[in-house]
């Protein structure tokens, strides 16, 4: 388990790193690492190159404004989950983030690089996803945002071209009388979620449910957002849009659980998640 | 015992280094020497057509690569059967380095040396190996229908069918009131210490001598190998165990083929060399074990006695049976347990699988006997409607019946015969300490709340401290540190602190002056090795039986310095000195001096001991005949037959309704190891025990696919569980001394692990109202299970029924 030979760039600034990647197209993206150096030392991935971009001061960033939160490629994942400022306006990032394998992991691991590494059984992908998020890509040509629903092609198949880097995420805000939750069941703590849900409920002015979304993590081959409004209807049968779910989901069987026990599961989390997202957003209706 | 120290708490003196950086594995040692990999086996079963090498000639930095052609002699012979056994009939074991057929995914086929393991490993993945692919036999319902042989010439895939019989079982149950069949499975896991194996060899050419150090459970033993394999007298060849994270049974095989190959190709190169195993490898070269299929008769009558109990099993030994058929042997004979069973036959069948070789894990064959028999306890329970407790009280030896004779041949080869022990006790304590009788209440209320809570409880008998023999060797030096070593070894049990314990309490010296070495031939050269629950057992006693030596030694000495009567002194604090006349003493390091008459003063203290100093009569020579210079002592300690430990373990689970996932509520052990020296070490050991039986009971799995691939070959797939997964334990402890060794004291290793697959299937069993038949048991499996109980009643716990 010892990586085979790569060569290896640390540059300063974005335009250095753009450059680095413009010249090796097939070069990697090294941020956290927490899932590339895995890769390299089980030999699962032989990059000619790796653009070391832990020194680009620039994408060391969370901002957090009105409209949502932006995280750079540099922000790590314990970073914006302890912010109570990203939390205050997207509560839905840190109530994901605390589900991400363990701490030390965390400490590491970035937000765009979880999301650049579009793994469906991840959290943030579908947190992204649910929430109608965007990817902010550069590359020598230029810059592009890139929406959520496009950005993950499939299983570890971002819609990133050769020479392009992440360089931040943008998370939008939760709306008036919006509530969020989050549930997975993994087998071990901070192990990947057999299945997951983001859930966002949001009310209108009659405390009727107006909007219910949910993006699920680990049953597709990427994060999966299902529109449940009528599902559940006005008055929130979260039960039938459990039931509903079950149906227009095919989950695979892997070492872990049978597709079965998948789509059951996939119901119970969803039925939990949007009973707390609800609740939350009736709390926050009433302040 | 001269103090308290043994049976003290006293704080583990490895913790220090272990825990802060500080200890010395394989891996940090030979920082220079060169790297070893291997080209390994991704078929499961393969007729080698060609090795071209070829594409790793032009790797910078590679020194060799070596095939099964290039080993010479002895080198190039099948690795040994290291315990035969009569019921054996077929044992088979692989080459060092894989012949023509490769039999398990994993199996070495080359090995590479280079300057580094990167550029090691950069060449194996550019050797080219042509296979010629043979079906694969997966699982032990393959093996059975034998539609396709794992070695040609072992007909029926059968290696092994081992019979352990007591009275007629057949009739015993024919004639019982009540008789009920059943099936039961066991997955495989593996012992999956932190640290992989590792060998580091350097020869010494101008010496001709080897010096190895190897992440072993056994270094003589390694050492006895190397040096029959490679040709070399055993007093050429140095292994030394250094710190070594964790064995859990399968640093006991040996020699490995890397432990062959290594200082073989340290040797011929003339350079250090060093192999460092990877997770990777470890998963699909190392070892597993476990995995089983048992086929149940019970008989028994109105009060759950058992008259008659016949199992069939079915036990998976993987490619090769290089560690014999101990599994099977435990398996049949811990069965029986803490319970007198009217009459009983164990027929297992061994059977070779295209996949890993399968030798002890920590329990090494108990957790499937004890979940077998603790299932039929519960099986038996059940239909009578009785309380599971009841029935197995109904069964235990009682206190007066020991030494109890069980009627079968164990491990060592010699009768399994209970020394002590007291086992109603246990269950009367375990019981009290999970509040048993309370239950039912509990789990009413609970169920009044929506939640779906269960008891469950298991009884086992752990055979330990099994023989032939260990040593002790103990030196007392001019300094008065006192320097204790034993050949076995250490892999984080805690031995550094016990024997210094020991040592303490029977020489009367302040432990901080005892230094324990384990595990290194330079020290200590013969042993057998860890394993069995035996260190404590048997180093533990030769340990002290050579203290009793020494400490004879030092009186007779002290006493012609004093002109005192030996019968008349003690030792305390190190210092010798006239029972009730403190004034009238000489330090240990004092008698250590007069005891080896010398010519040469080397320093202030030796000076006491040259001929015109020493007070010795003329008349005598300095050495007295039968005599030896030093004061120092080396002792044996071998026992007639094991020692038999036990406990009782309970749980409280709770499942989820909804999710169905499992959580252990509470996890209570009693346990009788007999006189404890550390009561501290001891639990830690069962902390340890029990969270790996947890791993058993409700993660760890070997999923191989029907090709024979290992899907789940690294730690984000094989669930061992982390410390968020493990309850709090809680521990009594009850001392039934041994009478058969002079500490009185049983081992205490493996226990925490045997019976938590059975505790916690039972308790599951409760809380749900469906059998549990197989572990482990995922949310999963439990899904699974609820799915199939709903359209099939008997899948569903008769509570209270009374068969007709």
């Amino acid at each position: 388990m010892k990586p085979p030979p790569f060569g290896y760039r640390a540059p300063a600034t974005v335009t250095e790193a753009l450059d680095a990647l413009a010249a090796e197209p097939s070069g990697k993206v090294l941020a956290g690492g927490q899932s590339l150096i895995p890769l390299l030392n089980m030999r699962l991935a032989a990059p000619a190159e790796l653009v070391d971009i832990n020194r680009v001061a620039e994408l060391d960033t969370l901002h957090v404004r009105d409209e949502g939160v932006r995280a750079g490629a540099l922000a790590r994942l314990a970073r914006v989950e302890r912010s109570a400022e990203a939390a205050a306006v997207q509560p839905l990032l840190g109530q994901a983030l605390r589900h991400v394998a363990h701490p030390v992991i965390r400490n590491r691991g970035t937000v765009v690089g979880s999301l650049a590494h579009a793994d469906p059984a991840a959290e943030l992908p579908a947190v992204l996803a649910v929430l109608g998020g965007t990817v902010e890509a550069a590359s020598a040509r230029g810059r592009r945002t890139i929406r959520a629903a496009e950005f993950f092609r499939g299983p570890m198949e971002p819609a990133l071209e050769p020479g392009e880097l992440a360089v931040s995420a943008f998370f939008p805000a939760s709306p008036p009388r919006t509530g969020t939750a989050f549930t997975e069941t993994a087998r071990r703590h901070g192990d990947y979620a057999l299945a997951g849900v983001a859930a966002v409920v949001t009310l209108d002015e009659d405390l009727r449910v107006s909007a219910a979304r949910a993006g699920y993590l680990g049953i597709a081959a990427t994060p999966l957002v299902l529109d449940l409004t009528g599902a559940a209807g006005p008055h929130g049968d979260w039960r039938a849009a459990a039931a509903h779910v079950r149906e227009r989901i095919d989950p695979e069987t892997d070492i872990h659980a049978g597709a079965g026990y998948r789509r059951h599961l996939t119901g119970v989390l969803t039925e939990r998640a949007f009973k707390s997202a609800a609740a939350e957003a009736l709390r926050r209706a009433g302040e | 015992m001269g103090t308290r120290i043994f049976g003290e708490p006293v704080e583990r003196r490895e913790d220090a280094r272990l825990l802060t950086g500080r200890g010395r594995y394989l891996d940090d040692l030979g920082r220079d020497a060169l790297a070893a990999a291997f080209v390994r086996s991704p078929h499961a079963h393969a007729r080698i057509a060609d090795i071209d090498v070829s594409g790793a000639l032009d790797v910078d930095g590679l020194v060799a690569v070596y095939t099964w052609e290039d080993l010479p002699g002895r080198v190039g012979e099948p690795l040994p059967l290291l315990i035969p056994h009569p019921a054996l009939t077929h044992g088979r074991t692989g080459y060092p380095l894989a012949r023509d057929v490769v039999r398990h995914v994993g199996e070495p086929i080359a090995m590479v040396v280079a300057r580094d393991r990167y550029l090691a490993e950069d060449a194996a993945e550019r050797i080219r190996v042509e296979y010629e692919p043979l079906p694969p036999v997966v699982g032990i319902e393959a093996a059975t229908r034998a539609e396709h042989l794992v070695h040609d010439d072992v007909p029926g895939n059968v290696g092994a069918v081992l019979v352990q019989e007591t009275g007629d079982a057949a009739a015993a149950i024919d004639a019982a009131p009540h008789v009920l069949e059943f099936s039961l499975a066991i997955e495989r896991s593996a012992s999956m210490p932190l640290e992989g194996r590792g060998v580091y060899a350097r020869w010494d050419a101008d010496d001709g001598s080897l010096r190895v150090y190897s992440s072993t459970q056994a270094s003589t033993s390694v050492r006895a190998a190397i040096a029959a394999r490679l040709g070399l007298p055993n007093g050429k060849v140095e292994v030394v165990a250094p710190d070594v994270g964790g064995g859990f049974g399968v640093k006991i095989v040996h020699p490995w083929p890397e432990e062959v190959l290594v200082p073989w190709a340290a040797r011929l190169l003339d350079r250090e060399l060093k192999w460092t195993e990877d997770r990777r490898e470890h998963f699909v070269s190392a070892a597993h074990e476990r995995g089983q299929l048992q086929d149940v008769r019970v008989g028994f009558d109105d009060a759950g006695r058992v008259l008659g109990l016949d199992v069939t099993i079915r036990h998976d030994h993987g490619a090769y049976t290089p560690y014999g058929i101990i599994i099977p042997i435990v398996t049949s004979t811990q069965l029986l347990g803490p319970y007198k069973i009217g009459a009983y036959r164990a027929e297992v069948t061994s059977l070779y699988t295209n996949t890993l070789i399968v030798t002890p894990y920590r329990g090494a064959g108990r957790p499937q006997g004890v979940f077998c028999m603790e299932r039929t306890m519960d099986r038996v329970a059940r239909h009578l409607g009785l309380d599971r407790a009841d029935v197995r009280a109904a069964n235990l030896i009682q206190p007066d019946e020991f030494p109890y004779d069980q009627g079968l041949i164990f491990q060592d080869g010699r009768p399994l015969i209970y020394d002590s022990g007291d086992y109603p006790e246990l269950l009367r304590k375990a019981r009290e300490l999970i509040g048993w009788d309370g239950f039912d209440a509990e789990r009413a209320a609970a169920a009044g709340r929506g939640r779906r809570l269960g008891i469950g409880l298991g009884v086992y008998v752990e055979g330990t401290g099994v023989g032939p023999y260990e040593g002790g060797h103990v030196e007392i030096d001019t300094a008065g540190r006192v320097h204790v070593s034993t050949g076995l070894t250490s892999q984080g049990q805690g031995h550094e602190t016990v024997f210094a314990q020991i040592a303490a309490s029977e020489l009367g010296v302040p432990i901080g002056d005892v230094h324990v070495t384990t595990g290194d031939t330079r020290r200590f050269g013969y042993a057998v090795g860890t394993f069995a629950s035996r260190a404590a057992v048997m180093s533990g006693n030769a340990i002290a039986l050579a203290c009793r030596k020494v400490r004879g030694k030092a009186l007779r000495i002290a006493g012609e310095a004093l002109e005192a009567d030996p019968r008349d002194l003690e030792i305390t604090g190190g210092v010798v000195h006239v029972r009730g006349d403190p004034s009238a003493c000489v330090p240990l390091r004092t008698v250590a001096v007069l005891s080896n008459p010398l010519r040469y003063a080397f320093d202030e203290e030796a000076a006491a001991a040259t001929q015109f100093a020493a007070a010795r009569p003329v008349t005598e020579p300095p050495v007295a005949a039968g005599d030896e210079p030093g004061l120092e002592g080396r002792d044996y300690y071998s026992p007639v037959r094991s020692t038999f430990a036990a406990g009782a373990h309970a749980a409280i689970v709770e499942v989820d309704p909804d999710t169905a996932e499992i959580a252990i509520l509470r996890y209570a052990v009693v346990h009788d190891c007999g006189r404890l020296i550390n009561p501290m070490v001891v639990e830690g050991q069962i902390h340890g025990g029990v969270a790996q039986g947890i791993g058993g009971a409700l993660y760890e799995r070997m999923v191989y696919d029907e090709s024979g691939q290992l899907l789940n070959a690294s730690f984000m797939d094989f669930l061992m569980p982390y410390a968020t997964e493990i309850p709090r334990i809680e521990t009594g402890h009850l001392e039934t001394p041994s009478p058969l060794n002079p500490l009185g004291i049983k081992g205490a290793g493996e226990a925490g692990v045997i019976p938590v697959s059975a505790v916690i299937a039972s308790a599951v069993e409760d809380a749900e109202g469906v059998r549990v038949d197989a572990m482990p048991l995922s949310p999963d499996g439990l899904y699974e299970l609820r799915e199939r109980a709903a359209h099939d009643p008997s899948l569903r716990v008769r509570e209270g029924a009374r068969s007709l």
